[in-house]
This record gives C-alpha cells, sequence and structure tokens, in this order.
C-alpha cells in the first residue's frame, strides 16, 4: 500500500501489548546501510524522553495508526544522530535538484511504500512529490478526514520525481559524506543546465555543489554563470581549489573572470597556477575586455601554409586537441606570418594531396589586438565568420576570436 | 615545417597598462560593484509614497501644516531597521523571505501569510490604480480610458522586460518623485520654520493628530515591501561580500523617501495649510487647490507626481505577490522565466493587474471600503511578517555572524512593537471611526 509522509507523522503508535506508545514525529532513512529504507521512527512521549523504533520493530502502518512488533520496553531512547536523513526537517519543505528535469524544486510531501515480511513491515521511500496533490494534503491533514483528502488529490494532476532521480542539496561538507551525498548524477548534465540549477540555489548551496564537482566540471559550469556569481564563488572557494578549477577553463575565460576580481584575489590566484597557464592569462589580462585582445583566446591550431590536407590531419589525430579550437585552422607563411585561415569544412572536403594555401579564406582577415569589439563583430557579420585571428604588429597571429565569443558578448550587452 | 600548437608571444605588448589605466580601472570596479548592488532598496522604498501615501501625507501637510514633520526622522529609523533585516537575510541565506518561511516554519503558515498577501495587495492594487484615475483626471482624462493603458502598459513592461531592464525603469520613477521637490520649491513655504519642525518634536494629544501620525506610520511602512526587498536582493543575486553595499543601498532608500515625504507635506502646508484649504481628502483634491495657490505648475508637477507614484507601486505590487506565492509554493517565479517557464507567476500576475483596474472602472465600486480594506489588511498582516523576520534573523544556523547584535534586537523588536502598536490603532480606527481615516 502506499502512504504519505504527512499521512504518518502524528501517528498514534501502539507496543505488541496494544499499550499506547507515542506518536511519530519524525522519521529517518540512513543512506550508510539503505539508500531509500525509513530505519528509525521517533515518538515523543509528551514529558518523557522520545524512543525510537527500528524498521525491523514495526507490524504494520495505516494512515494515523502504527503498530509495533515488540513491547515498549525494548525501544531506545531517541539520540541525535547525524548520519540519519530525517523527513521532516532535511526533506519536507526544502529544495532539491531533480537532476531528470533538470531543474530546483521544492518537497511538498514524501511517498512511500510497504514492503511485507513475515511479522514486519518496512516503508521505501519511492518518490518525492512535488506538485499539488502534495500541498493539498500538507494543508487539509487533520482539518479533513484521509480518505476525503485522498479523493481529492486523485482528482489533480502528479507531479512527483522517482527517489533516484533526486539530488538533496547539503551546504555542510561533513554531513554531505555521512548521509551519502554525492554529485555523480550533476557532473552528466550539461554544464549550461547544471549552471541554470546552481543559479536558483542559495549561495551556500551553490558553494558546495562547485566544491564538490570534479574541476573539469566545475570550470565549464563556472563558464557558463553570470559574472556577478562567478565572482562570489572563486573568492569562497580558497585559492588552491580556485586556481585547480581556472586551469580548466579557456584562458579567455579564465582572464575575463579574473578581471572581475580584487587586483590582490587574482593575483593570488594566478600566483596557484602553474607558470605558462597563468602566463597565458596574464598576457589576456592587460587587454581591455571590451577589445579584439580582450575576447581572443590565444590557444589555436596553427599549420605551415605549405603543408598538406593529409599531413594536416595526420598531426592534428596525434594532438590532443581541444574541440573549441577545431574550427578553423591559421595558416603562416615561411617567415612565421599570418597567412591565412582554414575552415575545418574546407579541409574536411578536400583531396588528401591539396595545400593548405590553396584552401585558405578569401579575403584576407585579421584585426589588432587594440581593435575595439564593434569593429570585431561587424567583421564577423559581414563576412560571416566563425573564427578571426588577432595579429600583433608584425603580422603574427597571437589568438583567435570564435563566434561564440562574438555571441556571448552581445547577449551581454 | 613548423607547426604546433601556438601559444602566443606577446613581446612589446606587456605591460602596456600604465599606472594611471590601472588606477582607473580600480575606480571604475568599485562604482560598478555599488551599481551592481544599488537598486533594490531605493525601489522599495520609495515605492512606499504610494498613493494611499502621498494622500496621507497631504493630508497630515493640509490639515497640521508642519507641524508633523518631526515624525520623519524617527520613522526613517524604523524604515530603514525593518528592511536591513531583510535585506540582510536574502544576501547572507540568498533565499527569499517566503522560501525561508516555508523552510523554516513549515507548509501551512506559509499558506496563510501567502493568501492573506494576496487579498491583501490585491486591495493595495486596486488602491494604485484608483490613483492613475485621479491624478489623470486632473489633466481631463477619463479613468476609462486612463486605467486601462495603465495596465496594459504595466502588463507588457514586467512581461517583456529583464530584471534588469525593469529595474532601470524603476529607478527612473523613483528620480521622477523629485517633482515634489519642485513642487515644493514652487509652493514658496518657510524653510525655516519646516526645518525647526523636523528636528524638534511637536507632540500633541488630541485625538485627530494622533490618528494623523498613526496614518503616517501605516501608511510608510507595508508587510509587502519586506518580501519585495528580499526577493530583489536575492534575484540580484548580492552575495554576502556586497553586504556593505546592499545596506548603503537600503539606507539612501530610506531616507531618499521620506526627503519626498518631507517636499509634499512641505508642500501642501505652505499653500492648503496656511490658506485655510484644511478639509482635503485625497492628493488629487490637494493637486487641484494647488493650481490658483502656487500656480499651475506646481499643482500640474504633484498630479504628475500622484500618477508616477500609483503606476510605479502598480507595477511592483502585483509583482512582487506574484514572486512571493510562487516562491513560497514551489513554483517557478521571477520576470527572467519566460511565461511558458513560469505560467502560475504569470497568470496570478495578470489577474492582479486586471482584477485591480477592473474593480476601479466598475460603476458604483466601493472603492472607499476597498482602501479600508487594504489598509486593515496591511495593519493585521504586517505584524505577523515583522515577527518572521524577526525570528528568522535571529537564527544562527540561517544567519552565521550576521544575526542580529543584542542592540541592534533592541531597536528591532522597540520598533517592530511601536509598528505593531500604531497599525493596530490605525486598523481600530478605520474599521470603527464614521469618518473616513487618513489615507483614504
Amino acid at each position: 500500500m502506499e502512504l504519505y509522509a504527512t499521512e504518518l507523522m502524528g501517528a498514534k503508535t501502539y507496543d505488541a501489548q496494544g499499550h499506547y506508545v507515542g506518536r511519530v514525529r519524525e522519521f529517518f532513512i540512513e543512506p550508510a546501510e539503505a539508500p531509500n529504507r525509513v530505519s528509525h521512527f521517533l515518538l515523543s512521549r509528551g514529558h518523557f524522553q522520545p524512543l525510537v523504533a527500528k524498521h525491523n520493530q514495526v507490524a504494520s502502518v495505516a494512515v494515523g495508526k502504527m503498530q509495533l512488533n515488540v513491547g515498549e520496553r525494548a525501544l531506545e531512547l531517541y539520540a541525535p544522530n547525524e548520519s540519519w536523513l530525517a523527513v521532516q526537517k532535511d526533506l519536507l519543505d526544502q529544495q532539491i535538484i531533480d537532476t531528470r528535469g533538470r531543474k530546483v524544486v521544492r518537497v511538498n510531501d514524501v511517498d512511500l511504500t510497504e514492503l511485507r515480511s513475515n511479522g514486519n513491515v518496512e516503508l521505501r521511500l519511492t518518490q518525492v512529490d512535488v506538485g499539488l496533490p502534495g500541498a493539498v494534503r500538507r494543508l487539509l491533514q487533520g482539518v479533513v478526514p484521509p480518505k476525503v483528502i485522498r479523493k481529492l488529490q486523485s482528482k489533480l494532476p502528479q507531479r512527483a520525481i522517482r527517489w533516484e532521480f533526486v539530488n538533496l542539496v547539503e551546504p555542510d561538507p561533513l554531513r554531505r559524506v555521512k548521509l551519502r551525498i554525492t554529485h555523480e548524477k550533476l557532473e552528466d548534465l550539461h554544464p549550461a543546465d547544471l549552471a541554470d540549477i546552481v543559479e536558483d540555489l542559495s549561495a551556500s548551496e551553490r558553494q558546495s555543489i562547485i566544491a564538490s564537482l570534479d574541476e573539469e566540471t566545475a570550470a565549464a559550469v563556472l563558464g557558463e554563470l553570470d559574472a556577478r556569481l562567478t565572482t562570489q564563488i572563486v573568492e569562497d572557494l580558497g585559492p588552491e581549489k580556485a586556481a585547480d578549477i581556472l586551469e580548466e577553463m579557456a584562458p579567455d575565460a579564465a582572464a575575463d573572470l579574473l578581471a572581475d576580481l580584487s587586483r590582490e584575489t587574482s593575483e593570488e590566484l594566478l600566483d596557484e597556477m602553474p607558470g605558462q597557464e597563468a602566463d597565458e592569462v596574464r598576457e589576456l589580462l592587460e587587454f581591455d575586455p571590451a577589445t579584439a585582445g580582450g575576447m581572443m583566446n590565444p590557444d589555436f591550431i596553427f599549420v605551415g601554409e605549405t603543408s598538406t590536407r593529409e599531413e594536416v590531419l595526420e598531426w592534428m589525430r596525434e594532438q590532443e586537441l581541444n574541440f573549441d579550437q577545431l574550427d578553423t585552422i591559421v595558416l603562416l607563411d615561411s617567415g612565421a606570418q599570418y597567412s591565412g585561415a582554414v575552415p575545418i569544412a574546407r579541409l574536411l572536403l578536400a583531396p588528401s594531396e591539396q595545400r593548405m594555401a590553396e584552401l585558405k579564406l578569401e579575403p584576407l582577415l585579421s584585426l589588432p589586438p587594440t581593435a575595439d569589439d564593434k569593429e570585431v563583430f561587424e567583421l564577423f557579420d559581414k563576412y560571416n565568420l566563425r573564427m578571426l585571428t588577432v595579429v600583433d604588429k608584425e603580422n603574427r597571429p597571437i589568438g583567435a576570436i570564435t563566434v561564440d565569443d562574438v555571441v556571448s558578448r552581445l547577449v551581454k550587452k | 615545417m613548423n607547426w604546433g600548437i601556438f601559444t602566443a608571444s606577446f613581446e612589446g605588448m606587456k605591460s602596456r597598462g600604465s599606472d594611471l589605466q590601472r588606477r582607473i580601472r580600480g575606480l571604475r570596479r568599485r562604482l560598478t560593484l555599488l551599481l551592481a548592488v544599488i537598486g533594490p532598496g531605493l525601489i522599495t522604498s520609495n515605492v512606499d509614497n504610494d498613493a494611499g501615501g502621498i494622500s496621507v501625507y497631504t493630508q497630515a501637510g493640509a490639515q497640521y501644516g508642519y507641524a508633523l514633520l518631526w515624525s520623519l526622522i524617527p520613522m526613517t529609523i524604523a524604515l530603514y531597521v525593518t528592511e536591513e533585516m531583510c535585506a540582510r537575510m536574502g544576501v547572507v541565506t540568498g533565499k527569499g523571505l517566503s522560501d525561508l518561511i516555508r523552510e523554516e516554519f513549515g507548509f501551512r503558515p506559509t499558506f496563510f501569510v501567502m493568501v492573506t498577501g494576496f487579498f491583501v495587495d490585491l486591495a493595495n492594487v486596486v488602491a494604485e490604480f484608483a490613483g492613475v484615475a485621479a491624478a489623470m483626471q486632473i489633466f481631463h482624462v477619463s479613468k476609462y480610458v486612463a486605467v486601462p493603458i495603465a495596465a496594459i502598459l504595466v502588463w507588457i513592461l514586467v512581461l517583456r522586460g529583464t530584471y534588469r531592464q525593469v529595474e532601470v525603469i524603476f529607478l527612473f520613477a523613483c528620480v521622477l518623485y523629485l517633482s515634489y521637490l519642485f513642487s515644493a520649491v514652487l509652493a514658496k513655504p518657510d524653510w525655516l520654520l519646516a526645518a525647526e519642525h523636523t528636528v524638534v518634536p511637536n507632540l500633541r494629544l488630541d485625538s485627530g493628530y494622533l490618528i494623523m501620525l498613526t496614518g503616517l506610520v501605516g501608511t510608510t511602512i507595508a508587510p509587502w515591501q519586506f518580501f519585495y526587498l528580499q526577493a530583489s536582493f536575492v534575484e540580484k543575486k548580492v552575495g554576502p561580500r556586497q553586504y556593505p553595499q546592499a545596506r548603503a543601498d537600503v539606507l539612501f532608500g530610506s531616507i531618499s523617501c521620506m526627503v519626498i515625504v518631507f517636499f509634499i507635506i512641505v508642500a501642501t502646508a505652505a499653500t492648503l495649510y496656511v490658506s485655510g484649504h484644511r478639509d482635503i481628502t485625497d492628493a488629487a483634491q490637494a493637486a487641484q487647490a494647488l493650481f490658483p495657490l502656487a500656480g499651475k505648475g506646481a499643482g500640474i508637477l504633484f498630479a504628475f507626481g500622484l500618477l508616477n507614484a500609483s503606476l510605479f507601486a502598480a507595477s511592483i505590487l502585483p509583482l512582487s505577490t506574484a514572486h512571493v506565492i510562487c516562491e513560497g509554493l514551489g513554483f517557478e517565479a521571477g520576470i527572467d522565466h519566460k511565461f511558458g517557464e513560469a505560467r502560475i507567476f504569470y497568470s496570478l500576475y495578470t489577474l492582479l493587474i486586471v482584477v485591480g483596474a477592473a474593480v476601479v472602472l466598475l460603476p458604483g465600486a466601493p472603492l472607499w471600503k476597498i482602501l479600508i480594506f487594504s489598509q486593515v489588511g496591511n495593519g493585521i498582516w504586517l505584524p505577523v511578517v515583522v515577527i518572521f523576520i524577526l525570528l528568522l534573523v535571529n537564527r544562527r544556523d540561517l544567519m552565521g555572524e550576521y544575526v542580529n547584535t543584542l542592540t541592534f534586537n533592541i531597536v528591532a523588536w522597540v520598533t517592530a512593537i511601536a509598528m505593531i502598536a500604531l497599525t493596530l490603532v490605525l486598523t481600530y480606527t478605520a474599521l470603527f471611526q464614521r469618518s473616513a481615516p487618513p489615507g483614504t
């Protein structure tokens, strides 16, 4: 039979001899033992100290009534335990992450199901109710007879999340370990979805989630978040962890983030980062964010213009390349100067012996790092670019601006 | 052949940014920090000066001249103390007030707070649209034209805008309150006398004076504003590090609100009170009376101020109410969501505006009774909300190091009790006095 947490709260409890023991005020799950089994019931007894009934001491459960299979004397006194998840306190009315629906929702009620074995009933948590039926139950329980509520709620649209798709949010890291809360399921979400979820949470919850994600995911999420949030998060993470995450970000994204921090904090973070990455970011920080230099990514792929398609492909297969960089290839002439750009699509269709120089886009476009962002937008718009090379005074390429940089700048404006 | 992943070397490009540039950047950064936070406090406090509020201030000035000006300083303190607690909660917990009430006190208290809130706010929305109608009548525009247009404008503003855009418009509306400053200057008041009455308390014990005093407090501090303030800080993603800026915003807001009240009272005191037009009952009448007394300019500015205030509050109130209800019940809320994502939020918002505007247009609508209901509702709702705030802001598990200090608690509880007592008096007079209470 199905039962709801609301219907169980306040249930009168009788022992094996039929004596009244107390009322159920709270019940717990011990995630370390079984992830969805109700392990303990807290029985309040007015002035006396509350007792605890274990899952194997329950004989039957019904709306408003619980029967034990042992005498009152077999029950232990209640002592708080950090590794128990309290359904009323930790779950009801709190926010959880629905990993399947990819959003933050508030728990109205919890659905339980009975599991019978000889003389014993165990309750298993099946799903959390986040819809109207739960709300109605919470409002009317104890005011209106349970049968009427059940009839009423059957007519309402259901909105529930299966327990295995529920990701709890617990700001306290110690408690999180005790309750076996992991964020593995979150790491499978797209960083943009995860960023939306994180934005809906409070600061401490946000912090706890970012801190427990692996660095790569955390970096991707930070890249998607609102700038105001990223600075708060990075400042609270502590320099070591923050530097680890920054390392995983694209240098231009890392530079954008650091530019919003105070000078001391950003210096501290750069000192924590490995030399080469830190230097790249430092150099980017010298540019005004509203110029080509401030928008570009210093990581890009370049090859000699005389090489053939086959040579280039073979070389690229051997490298550990980031897909974001793999949109357009920059060409250099024999003097190491910028001589053109080849989109991957052209490369794909070309015969294997074709020289790179013959594939390049016309006209030859590039901008100095000091060019302002309007010029960048105009070039992208006019020539329908996907990537634009930034060159220094000697016409050597120093970075590339990709279309996603342009889109995110435009959205911010 | 020279290929490889190019890691840029920027020789000759390094350290172009001179010291000066850096310093300018630092200054700009600090300014952006402040500007990034400012808004919620300023908007919330100013929107307190809504149609009902302006009516009360007008009557206060018309009936008692400068004599009530001293109450503005204690009121500024009360406004700041209560609003600051909400701002702090929003900034520290990152959660709205109804979120916190739900999480800490459970479903039922939340539900009742929200249902009450809905009806009280609806009555307030009616009052705002009535304000629009009154102001436009001075400009000879029929309410059957003015109110529907206002309702549509307000509805579109929030439906089509992002939080940032809407906030900019609201901040602009705050600036428009300055029309009362010019109105006051044109009225040529006795500034010295006004200043003296502002700092020297002048407590009289006749009942009319006391009722006016409670009216002032009751209309200035409305319960819904706390929800709105906290939610705006949350939606703006202001974190604990920006708390000093948030506090500055609230302080600045409270003071600017009271400065506007000062000018309204001064404008009416210098004209209506001095010339004996002391039986003014609403702001529109006051504006009309100002035409012959202080010139056309002063009257138009006064009416324009009323229109601005009514429109401003009419756009914020439904928004805030829809927000509170959705937050508490766990529906998606906030104007950064699209309609499809936050259906209930937008439906509630629309309902409040449509019903609010429609009631004003009903021929023979009991406007007077609705206004009384809005005032009584505010009075009953306020103690509940303030007590919830005080309980929450003292919770160490929520607020950490940001819980109220003892001194702050004393000030806050004294303010709360005084405010509650005064609003209860106002509620009583609104319910049981035969004559119209202030603000109606």
